[in-house]
């Protein structure tokens, strides 16, 4: 893509919104954040990737300068956190994981709150706040409380305050937790809004589908970064290495196939298992059909598309495979 | 400081608090309830306390004052004794609770329009102490009919003399409702605003609160304004009750009143800020100020008189804020003084709350480690 200055003006040159390296957080003993390497383009929708406790929203934090990094460099739209956080907060815009609005102010007093701490100028801030209330369908709710919403009205609510002053970043901590899948769609269309306007969006989701959508994605396990990349990309890496297998018995099956060298994951789908194997040049295909066969399982293995779940998988399991061998080895 | 931003912290507190019914109506709720129980506690018309009466003139004339007293129905006589001592060993002994003494010499007394008789009261429990006073004031020249001494103009209670053992500061609800509204004042301020911060933690507000351009100053300072309103309130309903009430009275000036109030409440809200800055939780924020609260009532000279205190416990009493703001009302409201001739007091408040905010607002920080 064309990268071309932001408007903003405080984007680096080469279109980089977010740069941190050798990004750690350590509580107590617990290492949340271990040595992570990121660089985030401005104008995308970068998602974090992760299982709960993984670290997202530790890293996130960091990142807008709301927790110390324990090692570690940052720069976020040219400046250097935490040192420079407080220049840092009028360019941002921050959505928390937990619904952090007021819940004893309706939806217009909540908009209205946040644009006068944002510092969205007086004469403009109605004419902003009726143009949110339009935009996010807040029209028959101005006067409800913002506690009394759903879960989906109040993650728009959320985004609505997040961008009223039209920041040029955005962190999103899991924002369609406890949202339908409907809503779910409209909220990402609303992203996808934002990223065309020029913002960067910076996502975290333990959900593939979610995933898949964004522009680049980072996937986070335990602490440590495990991929990144686009997601076309990461998944064209596996290309060979994933297996649809059907069989009358796909529990048994399961069973069976977890134990052959060379398979990092076995997952059911319905009446199909989903496998994942290491990149052995389909070895691994000929060992599966062994074992099948001998353990008298009728089944037929077939080559299937890799997905974001296998790269999921192969990312966190690599080292895993290592440590099993040696325990059998033991 | 930016003053939109301020302005937004105070508005948002003033919405929230409307729709909070339960604050609302503890914030008028709890000054009347603690005045009219308090205040009648201590001014109960008493009726029947126990009585002893050493009437040692036994003259026609002592004993239609005793009959008087004993009409009025405030005492009940238990026991007969000789002298005043024996009296006083009865009120130690806690037999009874008032006792009557006329002297030998009442007839000689009456003529030269002297004290004519003593109300002898167990000081120690202050409700006793309105009934002695009530006795005190039975019309002399009603019960002892005067055919001689043009004495009539002697107003009734100053020839009746009460005399008070274990507590001579002889509080009364004109003393208890000055300190009320100290103690009210510091109940609630500071566990308001330390409440109203640690909720907002609690519910995650905070998070999305620091990661704006608003600054610790704004966030603090909006917080508190509110609620000095509040606390202005309260003292207006403490002190328009206790003059309807109790006939509390203003000698000073009224400015002074609500100057020495918002003094105290400044003082109590930095120190409400200070705990929240603190606390991680809401029960940590209440148990934080009861362990102020408790002190500021019990050694403040608000139960107990301060002179009476070891040296030591009038120093911790000098930092609590009701210890100086109890001085200043009192002399505004009972002495009549100025504010300024106890400059020392406010200068004592004024500093109080500039520390304490001055701490506050360093150790909020806007981080979340
Ligand atoms: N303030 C904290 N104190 C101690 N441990 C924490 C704190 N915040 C997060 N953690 C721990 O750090 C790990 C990562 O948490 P988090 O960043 O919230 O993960 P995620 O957002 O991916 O679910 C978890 O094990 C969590 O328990
Ligand atoms: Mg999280």
């Amino acid at each position: 893509m064309t990268a071309q200055p932001h408007t903003g003006g405080t984007t680096d040159g080469d279109g980089v919104a977010i740069r941190a390296s050798g990004l750690t957080k350590r509580f107590g003993k617990l290492a949340a954040v271990d040595h992570v390497d990121l660089e985030v383009p401005a104008r995308h929708v970068y998602g974090f990737l992760g299982p709960n406790g993984s670290g997202k929203s530790t890293t996130i934090r960091m990142l807008c300068g709301l927790l110390t990094p324990t090692e570690g460099e940052i720069e976020v739209l040219g400046l250097r956190i935490p040192a420079q956080a407080d220049e840092l907060r009028s360019h941002i815009g921050y959505m928390t994981q937990k619904f952090s609005l007021f819940e004893d102010l309706t939806v217009r007093e909540n908009l209205e709150f946040l644009a006068a701490i944002q510092g969205v100028p007086k004469a403009k801030t109605k004419s902003r706040i009726d143009e949110l209330v339009e935009q996010y369908h807040f029209g028959d709710l101005q006067k409800q409380l913002a506690g009394t919403m759903s879960g989906g009205q109040k993650q728009r609510l959320g985004l609505a305050c997040a961008v009223i002053h039209e920041p040029e970043l955005l962190f999103l901590d899991e924002p369609t937790s406890a949202v339908d899948p409907e809503s779910r769609r409209d909220f990402w269309e609303k992203l996808f809004e934002l990223a065309d306007v020029g913002t960067t969006l910076l996502v975290s989701t333990h959900l593939m589908d979610e995933a898949e959508r964004c522009h680049r994605l980072a996937i986070l396990d335990r602490g440590t970064l495990v991929a990144d990349g686009t997601p076309d990309e990461l998944m064209a890496k596996l290309k060979g290495r994933t297996f649809l297998v059907e069989t009358a018995d796909p529990r048994r099956a399961q069973h069976v196939l977890v134990d052959v060298p060379g398979v990092l994951g076995v997952a059911q789908v319905g009446n199909t298992l989903r496998v994942l194997t290491a990149d052995d040049g389909g070895e691994a295909t000929q060992r599966m059909d062994k074992a099948l066969a001998d353990a008298g399982q009728k089944g037929e293995v077939m080559p299937a598309p890799p997905n974001l779940e296998d790269v999921f998988v192969a990312a966190t399991r690599n080292g895993d495979a290592k440590d099993d061998r040696r325990e059998h080895a033991a | 400081m930016n003053w939109r931003r301020l302005w937004a912290i105070v508005i948002k507190e003033l919405r929230q608090l409307g729709r909070d019914r339960i604050t609302l109506a503890m914030i008028v709720g709890i000054p009347v309830i603690q005045l009219v129980l308090f205040g009648y506690a201590i001014n109960l018309n008493l009726r029947g306390l126990d009585a002893g009466i050493a009437d040692q003139a036994n003259t026609a004339g002592s004993r239609a004052l005793v009959m008087d007293m004993l009409a009025t129905g405030v005492v009940t006589p238990v026991a007969r004794a000789d002298t005043p001592q024996q009296l006083m060993t009865m009120i130690r002994r806690g037999r009874i609770s008032i006792g009557i003494a006329v002297p030998p010499d009442f007839e000689r007394r009456r003529i030269d329009g002297r004290e004519l008789a003593q109300v002898l009261v167990d000081g120690s429990d202050t409700t006793v102490q309105g009934a002695a006073a009530q006795l005190a004031q039975v019309p002399i020249d009603s019960a002892v009919p005067d055919t001689r001494a043009p004495m009539t103009s002697t107003p009734p209670g100053a020839r009746i003399s009460v005399v008070s053992f274990y507590n001579p500061q002889r509080q009364s609800a004109i003393n208890i409702v000055p300190g009320l509204i100290g103690v009210i004042l510091t109940m609630t301020m500071v566990l308001f605003t330390a409440i109203a911060i640690v909720r907002e933690r609690e519910r995650g507000n905070m998070e999305l609160l620091i990661a704006t351009p608003l600054t610790s100053t704004e966030l603090m300072v909006g917080k508190v304004l509110p609620y000095v309103a509040i606390g202005l309130v309260q003292t207006s309903v403490i002190l328009v009750l206790g003059m309807w009430l109790f006939d509390v009275p203003i000698r000073g000036n009224v400015f002074d009143v609500y100057l020495a109030a918002g003094l105290l409440i400044l003082g109590n809200l930095s120190l409400g800020l200070l705990i929240s800055t603190q606390a991680r939780s809401q029960f940590q924020a209440m148990q934080m100020t009861f362990f102020v609260f408790l002190p500021s009532i019990l050694l403040s000279g608000f139960m107990f008189p301060f002179a009476g205190m070891p040296k030591v416990v009038q120093w911790i009493a000098e930092v609590l804020p009701l210890t100086h703001f109890l001085r200043l009302i009192r002399g505004v409201m009972l002495r009549g003084a100025g504010l300024w001739e106890m400059w020392i007091d406010v200068l004592a408040l004024a500093a109080f709350t500039l520390m304490m905010m001055t701490l506050a607002i360093l150790r909020f920080r806007k981080r979340l480690d």
